[in-house]
């Protein structure tokens, strides 16, 4: 057994918020250096090199790389070993997303009431979601995430005789529709499988696996690719103004199904596609 | 085409723009957004004055991230304008001229641009800290109590954006997308 007074978790969650918002992840880093190289229209170019400046005035001015400083999700893996101390994990999860956001100068962009839309003035609640797994570390991961992207998101329950093709089809309509709105290049999270729940949270998680790992499972893999390959030939390319990198990773995570059904949640992120993990 | 545009946006001025022109927006523009748009709509309902002067205005889709001290303004790209489709009409019926966001319009909007010769212009979407670069004031004018939604007064020095629906009903997205789109290697 190991204790861990919530006081820490509150530290790292507010240093993770505000590391999110101002550097990019080392993987996504790569990517969007990478498609400045890969990038055929010439306008399509300009944008990318204009991201890049983008990213450099964020981290050396401390300016958040977009004003969309997002929703906070949260992932936490709490190995079982784990005993915490010093009051609710949650409360402790959300302090630490008010002082990052408040201190961090990140936007409030949260309201109280999904209708009545009073905003919260500090970003909190975040979503969280928690896994026990082996061990006696917490492994956090923060992922704060922009609305125009998430706004295209999509979850389409298939049938079974829909079978590889009718997921497939399903992406490139999630992408397709989401076009200039999603903040292209985009990096897409794909969930198959589970219920309607399920599916949309492996989406969620597949995002913030490394753009540049594919998934273990080889057809999958196969799938990872064949689907980045159609995208980035779709002509969306950077801004939605015309290109070729339209997207930097398709990212697939699968869960056993019932016999009836084949769920697919398409969660597509901007360019930015926050993600910081540390573990505690 | 790189063209420079003072405001006020006169329908003269925004006649002249062309869907692909780069352009660099110098002089005054609004903000407002969702929480904006129903405000002013509401008080148009209610037969009540704007707190903008909305002839020959440009509003910027845009909610910042609080400034730092000695900065005008935070982080400050645009956000997706179609959520503005339903609002953005009758303000264009109203005279403003221009629009800044990212994204599709609607059938709606485009007719409205066409209607009054005015024009949607995209800004690059998740570019917040350079775009912020060419704020030079910020200002509040208006529903303070909406936070980050609130509309504000800013100042702009070679704000830069690219036409993407004009006058003359031409639309970039559609047409930049169909010159890079290879269909045949789409398909599954």
């Amino acid at each position: 057994m190991r204790t861990i007074h919530v006081g820490e978790i509150t530290k790292n969650i507010k240093e993770m918020c505000i590391e999110a918002n101002h550097f990019l992840s080392q993987d996504m880093d790569i990517a969007m250096k990478h498609a400045v190289s890969v990038e055929k229209a010439p306008l399509g170019c300009q944008i990318l090199e204009q991201l890049q400046e983008n990213l450099q005035i964020a981290g050396e001015d401390m300016i958040p790389i977009c004003q969309d400083t997002g929703m906070a999700v949260i992932f936490l893996k709490i190995g079982q070993e784990v005993h915490f101390e010093g009051g609710l994990l949650e409360n402790a999860v959300n302090e630490g997303v008010r002082q990052g956001y408040t201190e961090g100068y990140l936007r409030k962009s949260v309201v109280k009431d999904p209708l009545l839309r009073e905003n919260t003035k500090d970003n909190t609640p975040a979503v969280i979601h928690y896994e026990i797994v082996e061990g006696d570390k917490v492994t956090a991961t923060v992922a704060p995430k922009g609305f125009g992207s998430e706004n295209m998101s999509r979850i389409f329950m298939l049938k079974p005789s829909d079978g590889i093709d009718g997921v497939k089809q399903a992406i490139l309509t999630a992408v397709k529709d989401a076009g200039p709105n999603a903040c292209p290049p985009m990096v897409v999270g794909v969930g198959i499988g589970g219920t309607f729940e399920k599916c949309a949270l492996l989406a969620k998680k597949a995002l913030t696996r490394p753009v540049n790992e594919h998934s273990e499972i080889p057809y999958v893999k196969e799938m990872e690719e064949e689907m980045l390959q159609k995208i980035n030939c779709l002509g969306i390319g950077p801004g939605g103004l015309g290109g070729t990198v339209t997207a930097l990773a398709v990212n697939v995570e699968t869960y056993p199904t019932h016999i009836a059904g084949l769920p697919v949640a398409v969660n597509i992120c901007c360019h930015v596609n926050r993600h910081v993990t540390r573990i505690i | 085409m790189d063209k420079h545009i003072y405001t006020p946006l006169t329908e003269e001025k925004a006649r002249e723009l062309r869907a692909g022109d780069y352009v660099y927006i110098t002089g005054t523009i609004f903000t407002a957004r969702d929480a904006a748009h129903k405000r002013m709509q509401e008080a148009l309902d209610a037969g009540e004055n704007l707190p903008i002067e909305l002839k020959d205005a440009i509003i910027y889709y845009m909610g910042p991230s609080p400034a730092r001290e000695g900065r005008p303004i935070g982080s400050a790209g645009p956000t997706t304008a179609s959520r503005m489709d339903k609002y953005a009409p009758t303000l264009l019926d109203l005279g403003l001229k221009g629009m800044i966001g990212k994204g599709k319009r609607s059938q709606e909007v485009r007719d409205a641009i066409v209607r009054n010769g005015a024009v949607y212009f995209a800004a690059v979407g998740g570019a917040g800290a350079l775009l912020s670069k060419s704020i030079t004031a910020s200002e509040l004018v208006a529903y303070e109590d909406l936070g980050t939604e609130a509309i504000r007064r800013l100042e702009v020095v070679n704000f830069p954006v690219i036409v993407v629906a004009d006058a003359e009903g031409n639309n970039l997205y559609e047409t930049a997308i169909r010159e890079y789109a290879s269909e045949s290697t789409c398909e599954l």
